[in-house]
């Protein structure tokens, strides 16, 4: 496994060589410019960058952006952060697709292609975990940080302080994956990182160590972020809000969180069993000693597939409030969706399995992990009829939310029926690992999740902005994803029943050439729809006089939009009332006015900078640890340690919002209530 | 140039475009059994999934905000009937298709005896599958044909209608064994070995490959699979045998070494025992074999006592002979002899422990 990067020597013999005490294993071969993608890419980003810290501090940003925001425990500016976290890291993770998508179009037409292998494989591995760390799990959590408080009718989390941390932590994952890009190398192992070949036997280089770390450090931020919401749904939903009169995107939330709460340890201690592997020399997954790197596979798709559906149900929760509001009707069918999720939510524990049919299991096993997988496609089902009744005799406005929806119901069927037939185990074994399964899970990602995330952003954007997304940027968008997707990823099906496995960088076969062009050109449309997204943000940013809508501009049902838009940063001047479902809707009809007088102080937390002081230092820390100095690591760790002890002795963390500015900013905001359609 | 090329590509698009699903249109009976499945399944599940597709271009269109003419009930959420038929048919569906899962699972478990050799083939109870030993290496295959003491790398062959049993082990990181021609793919995990009974019902040659990613030359980790009449497969053999190297201890430590593309190369005879070996992962060094380890361990060794039974009993693999081990490991334990051997005796047979003792060097 021939590493470019000659940095992984000095394991023994000059371990006592006093730069390398200082310096572990950091040279000054350590950077990959010898590969003129990286330096360009390299010279690209530093050029960015350097305008973007000019540029704020020209503006003189710097403070402002610490105090009202990196420094915020307001779970709406949180929430805003993570998505702002997941748009740049779809950035990234996007360009690594369509490196792959122009190599494998190369090199499948009889070309080498433009990546040798050893570069390749990082770029898939990367591409993956970025995809589904850093840019999915940010989006989701972006959405349930900054709805689901609004919708249960409470001014913040419950924990706001360790929100904040939870965030600054993903972010310090993500910035240690960034870093490997120039820093040394990325793992070249695949996104789960199967051992032995993720071992320090056949991976020796850094690029292991930034996956682990990377994971290690954003695993427990999205560990406690979920700890905080399902204390936060279980504890502060407004008075009168039963279980059975919570949103469903609330109900997706708590079924996702718990699912968190449950898994993402899983997924910590099995990278710290890999961690001790590589640092301390332990044996639980290598090929000697005893270690079992079965054992790995078992519990990182312990992991790996509860997530699938943490990422999931909470989009779920999205089209189940897009489709009643412009539809202009009730969801059809709530208490049946409220038990869909929860069925999901337990069958999504008992079907690991059929991530590896190919282990050999023996039939019973393999037998009951394939009923178990297709049993979960009948509370889905149950769903798509839900909504699909929803649209029944309704009244649908087709906005930009409701379109990406309808694309996702004709997309996700399909993601859905391949799906079921690789759980049917004797077809998993000619059809497990090939571009089948990589066209199968970008279907039900992006046609389930990607376009979800979509529809949330134009749903919810006036609502955060007080203005809505530009229309026809957001059309570009719309149908570069969707037609895109269908070019990029109906070519691997195909290319799939042809028996091409995935992660090949080069091909024997000229003949493949052609699907794999139609896939690029997929992969190109998309990239359209990408540019065009941020187009529509920044177009959208630029007009927004001309967008600026009211506080309720789609004519919502839940309480989110109860309040002026953007919602002042206590939310809620009273905690409103809860007597229905819908309940937002329900004040409409009953004509219920907002209260304009009797106000009374709010308490509220003050901002800490501690989150992002500690994850500083977690960031640092990480990236000793994969360059093995250890001094420094040592050094961070206990930094951030103090830092933590001492915020606990800061007494002073709360206030009260004067009741005087209380009535002033009600007063400022819209206090009549519309009538409902 | 690339316009050549494109042009040809498009040619061969439209030309072959219907024949070349090799996973639908397989040559062996058991990948034919899968490919089958596929269809069915899918056909099965088309009938939730059109009328849903169906059903919601309809509704879509129809109800749209333009068309006045359509019924609309703002407040109507909730059906009966509906619920029952939502959750009703795919539960339907479901129910029968795991049925088929049940089933087909059984009957094609790979690990089990082949059941027929092709749809109207029965099989010959006289006719012994032909045992080929696969080793993913880094980054190329080695098999091992025990029947005539041959081995080859990144080429294999078998015989048109003769069961095949594959067993397969890897000496490096976990790889899938596949040949979308023959059968379904299944892993290969250093120290363990798994198998994978099929059957080649047509001659050709067909490409086998890794279909789990195992690093820098995972690309290129591919063989030619030979599918010959009686003839040809003597032939071959022959061809095999006539090759001076022996796989042995030193060309398999050669073969250790990670190469990418690797030529194909017969070796015309094996040392003995050295699957078992490659299986225990100490055909290439000194290592104590994984099966003397466990045999180690399950007579108490570890501590100071197992680095010194290591020592004693390297090379020793005696599964079959417990007792003589026995007495070398505790023989201040003598006198309790018999109700230890007899808790021994009922261990779950070790599957790696299946070489022949060896004198002590």
């Amino acid at each position: 496994m021939a590493s470019p990067t000659a940095s992984t020597a000095a394991h023994g013999a000059d371990a006592v060589n006093t730069t390398h005490w200082f310096w572990g294993k950091l040279g000054w071969d350590i950077f990959p410019f010898y590969d003129p993608i990286i330096l360009g890419t390299f010279i690209g980003t530093c050029l960015l960058g350097v305008a973007v810290v000019g540029a704020i501090t020209y503006f003189r940003l710097w403070g402002y952006l610490w105090k009202e925001w990196f420094t915020s425990i307001d779970h709406k500016k949180i929430g805003i952060m993570y998505m702002i976290l997941g748009v740049i890291m779809l950035v990234r993770g996007f360009a690594d697709a369509l490196l792959m998508r122009l190599h494998q179009a190369l090199a499948s037409a009889g070309y080498v292609g433009f990546l040798p292998a050893y570069h390749y494989d990082q770029v898939f591995t990367v591409h993956g975990v970025i995809m589904i760390f850093f840019v999915a799990m940010p989006f989701v959590t972006g959405f349930m940080n900054y709805v689901m408080p609004l919708q249960i009718g409470a001014r913040d989390v419950a924990f706001p302080f360790l929100n904040n941390f939870s965030f600054w932590l993903t972010v310090s994952g993500a910035v240690l994956i960034m870093i490997s890009l120039f820093v040394g190398e990325f793992a070249a192992t695949g996104w789960l990182a199967y051992p032995p070949l993720s071992g320090l036997t056949f991976s020796p280089g850094v690029g292991m160590d930034y996956y682990l770390w990377s994971l290690n450090i954003a695993g427990i931020g999205t560990t406690l972020s979920g700890i905080n919401l399902v204390v936060t749904l279980v504890k502060m939903r407004a008075p009168g809000m039963t279980w059975m009169k919570m949103p469903v995107f609330c109900w997706t939330t708590l079924c996702t969180n718990v699912l968190i709460v449950a898994t993402f340890p899983v997924l910590s201690a099995t990278l710290a069993l890999l961690t001790a592997d590589r640092y301390l020399g332990t044996h639980f997954f290598t090929n000697e000693m005893g270690g079992n790197p079965m054992m790995y596979v078992n519990l990182i798709w312990i992991w790996g597939h509860p997530e699938v559906y943490i990422l999931t149900l909470p989009i779920f929760g999205i089209y189940s409030e897009i489709v009643p509001t412009f539809c202009k009707k009730r969801l059809f069918g709530y208490t049946s969706m409220v038990y869909a999720t929860c069925v999901i939510m337990i069958l999504s524990y008992i079907v690991w399995l059929h991530h590896f049919f190919t282990m050999g299991a023996g039939a019973d096993v393999n037998s009951f992990f394939g009923i178990t997988t297709m049993i979960i496609s009948i509370p889905t089902g149950a769903k798509l009829f839900n909504w699909l009744f929803t649209m029944y005799k309704g009244r649908i406005h087709y906005e930009l939310p409701m379109l990406w929806t309808v694309a996702f119901m004709l997309t996700f069927v399909v993601g859905g029926m391949t799906g079921v037939l690789l759980a049917v185990p004797p077809a998993d074994y000619v059809l497990h690992n090939s571009l089948f399964l990589v066209a199968h899970f970008h279907n039900v990602i992006i046609g389930g999740v990607v376009f979800g995330i979509f529809a949330g952003i134009n749903y919810w954007w006036p609502k955060a902005f007080g203005f809505k997304l530009h229309r026809g940027w957001g059309l570009v968008s719309f149908w570069g994803w969707v037609v895109g997707f269908w070019f990029a990823f109906m070519p691997l099906y195909i290319l799939g029943l042809m028996g091409v496995t995935r992660r090949l960088s080069q091909f024997e076969d000229t003949f493949y050439g052609i699907y794999f062009l139609i896939a690029l050109v997929g992969a190109l449309m998309i990239g359209v729809g990408v540019l065009a997204f941020v187009m529509q943000i920044v177009v959208s940013i630029w007009k927004r006089e001309e967008l600026k809508v009211g506080d309720d501009p789609w004519g919502g049902r839940t309480l989110e939009w109860s309040t002026t838009s953007p919602p002042p940063y206590y939310n809620f001047a009273f905690s409103p009332r809860v007597y229905e479902l819908d309940s937002w809707h329900h004040m409409k009809t009953e004509g219920a006015a907002r209260p304009t007088k009797g106000f009374v102080p709010i308490h509220m937390p003050h901002y800490t900078s501690s989150g992002i002081v500690i994850s500083g230092f977690m960031t640092v820390m990480g990236f000793a640890l994969i360059w093995h100095v250890w001094w420094l690591a040592a050094l961070t760790f206990f930094a951030s340690l103090v830092w933590g002890i001492a915020h606990t002795f800061n007494y002073n963390r709360d206030y009260y919002v004067p009741a005087e500015e209380v009535r002033a900013i009600e007063a400022a905001g819209n206090t009549s209530i519309p009538a409902a359609e | 140039m690339w316009v050549f090329r494109i042009g040809l590509s498009l040619a061969l698009f439209f030309s072959l475009s219907g024949c070349n699903l090799v996973v639908l249109s397989p040559s062996g009976d058991i990948a034919a059994q899968q490919g089958d499945l596929i269809v069915y399944a899918t056909v099965l599940m088309l009938i939730v999934i059109i009328p849903v597709t169906a059903l919601t271009i309809f509704f879509a269109l129809h109800y749209k905000q333009s068309n006045e003419d359509a019924a609309y009930e703002p407040e109507w959420d909730h059906s009966v009937s509906l619920e029952i038929v939502v959750w009703a048919v795919p539960l339907a569906i479901i129910i029968c298709l795991a049925g088929l899962t049940w089933v087909a699972t059984h009957r094609l478990e790979p690990y089990d005896d082949l059941k027929r050799i092709s749809e109207d083939t029965q099989i010959d109870p006289n006719v012994t599958p032909l045992e080929v030993q696969v080793v993913a290496m880094d980054w190329k295959w080695l098999f091992l044909y025990p029947e005539f003491g041959i081995a080859t790398v990144n080429e294999a062959a078998a015989i048109v209608d003769r069961p095949v049993e594959w067993k397969i082990t890897s000496a490096t990181v976990m790889n899938a064994f596949y040949i979308p021609e023959m059968a379904g793919m299944i892993y290969a995990m250093a120290g363990m070995q798994t198998e994978l009974n099929a059957v080649i019902n047509a001659p050709g040659v067909y490409e086998g490959f890794s279909a789990n990613y195992s690093g820098n030359g995972f690309s290129d980790m591919r063989f030619d699979f030979h599918a010959l009449d009686e003839a040809g497969f003597e032939a071959w053999v022959k061809e095999v045998k006539d090759a001076p190297n022996t796989l042995d201890q030193h060309s398999y430590t050669e073969l250790q070494v990670p190469t990418t593309a690797h030529d194909v190369t017969y070796f015309g005879t094996t040392e003995d025992g050295i699957w078992d070996k490659i299986l225990n992962m100490c055909a290439g060094t000194n290592e104590l074999c994984l099966n003397d380890m466990k045999m180690v361990d399950a007579l108490g060794g570890g501590g100071l006592d197992g680095l010194y039974n290591r020592e004693l009993f390297r090379g020793l693999c005696s599964a079959d002979d417990p007792e003589s081990l026995f007495l070398l490991l505790k023989p201040e334990h003598d006198p309790h002899k018999g109700e230890i051997l007899s808790a021994v005796n009922h261990l779950p047979a070790l599957p790696l422990a299946q070489s022949q003792p060896e004198a002590q060097n």
